[in-house]
């Protein structure tokens, strides 16, 4: 993890918080600034090794990042509580419909397109 | 003793240094467990330091402000992490070039179904509009998805744990699903767990199959970009 490549992952944010309220978008500024920086690695056909080094440093421990926000749910237990049954129906109904639809549709495509693979799933 | 204690912990909360080392303390215990469970996503790391943390603050009565004094340290890493994001996406992207108009069709259909079954599901038995804002992104993941819950009128915190618990399911329930389905080519069902539950999914895709794998990280990273840009939109248009 090199200093110079966490800054231009902090210059890519900064611009992307500057692009987001700038143009009055709704989107986070992180999200604006993932973009930039992926037309930025298209544009320049080649990733730097510091920056896929510092990338993989800072994303190895991703899930420990979100667990101060998440802590933060201690102060919304009684949406939980009150509406729990609506709730885990939504998840589970959505993320296997989400699951089912993503996959029939690519499964489709790929027939349309005649470009099946040997190696399959034998369930 | 106890009285001692009181004070050391009255001490100590009010000072960033608890906060901070707690949260990882809190994490390395998640994950000691989910390595014990040979990685088994009902354990998951996260979703066991968060249930500890809330349990001690709760059991100790301290406020979320004082401990986020601490923990806001970790949680500053996200931006930056997020835009990191671009790295395993251009990575998986330059492989798949060729057929990525396929991909992105697929991933877009998921996006727009993940969030309108999950807002539907949850109006038709009387969520409140807090609950389904909240629930819309559950899809993406946690650093993305929570952004997108403060920037659409959302509970980031309620989106993190939503977004949890959906990976789970996933991760749980994936391999079944598509096996019901008859899905059998790897690029197909990697796409399907990384778009319905994000890295968790992509882990689970990781352990079966690499190409699984690949096409999870792909589609988790679109899967973040299509719907911060979709889901507004969508909002705009039901509510």
């Amino acid at each position: 993890m090199t200093l110079g490549f966490i800054t231009w992952l902090l210059v890519f944010q900064l611009l992307g918080e500057v692009i987001s309220k700038g143009f009055g978008l709704p989107l986070p500024g992180p999200v604006v600034g993932m973009a930039l920086l992926f037309v930025v690695l298209v544009v320049r056909g080649e990733l730097p090794d510091g920056l896929k080094d510092t990338a993989a440093g800072l994303l190895k421990h991703l899930s420990l990042l979100f667990v101060p926000a998440g802590v933060g749910v201690m102060m919304h237990l009684h949406l939980l509580q009150d509406e729990w049954q609506a709730i885990s129906a939504a998840l589970l109904v959505s993320t296997l419909a989400t699951i089912a639809v993503t996959a029939l549709v690519m499964k489709g495509l790929i027939k349309l397109k005649g470009q099946a693979e040997q190696d399959q799933a034998d369930e | 003793m106890s009285e001692n204690f009181t004070e050391i912990w009255v001490y100590l909360a009010a000072s960033p240094l608890l906060g901070l080392t707690l949260t990882l303390v809190a994490y390395q215990v998640g994950m000691w467990i989910y390595t014990r469970t040979h990685l088994n996503p009902l354990f998951n790391p996260v979703l066991i330091a968060v249930v500890v943390l809330v349990a001690l603050m709760m059991g100790t009565g301290t406020e979320y402000g004082t401990y986020f004094e601490g923990a806001k340290f970790v949680h500053f890493m996200l931006g930056p992490a997020t835009v990191a994001l671009a790295v395993p996406l251009y990575r998986q992207f330059q492989k798949v070039r060729g057929s990525f108009l396929m991909i992105l069709a697929a991933i877009l259909s998921g996006s727009v179904t993940a969030a309108l079954s999950a807002i539907g599901v949850a109006w038709a038995l009387g969520a409140s509009r807090e609950t389904l804002l909240s629930l819309a992104p559950k899809s993406v993941t946690a650093p993305i998805a929570m952004g997108i819950a403060e920037a659409t009128g959302g509970v980031a915190s309620l989106t993190a744990v939503l977004v949890i618990l959906t990976g789970i399911i996933g991760a749980v329930f994936g391999t079944w699903t598509l096996n019901a389905l008859g899905v059998k080519d790897w690029r197909a069902r990697g796409l399907a767990m990384g778009t319905a539950s994000h890295g968790i999914g992509t882990a689970r895709a990781l352990q079966v199959n690499e190409v699984a794998g690949a096409f999870a990280s792909l589609a988790m990273g679109l899967n973040g970009l299509a719907t911060a840009v979709l889901l507004p939109l969508i909002l705009q248009l039901i509510f």
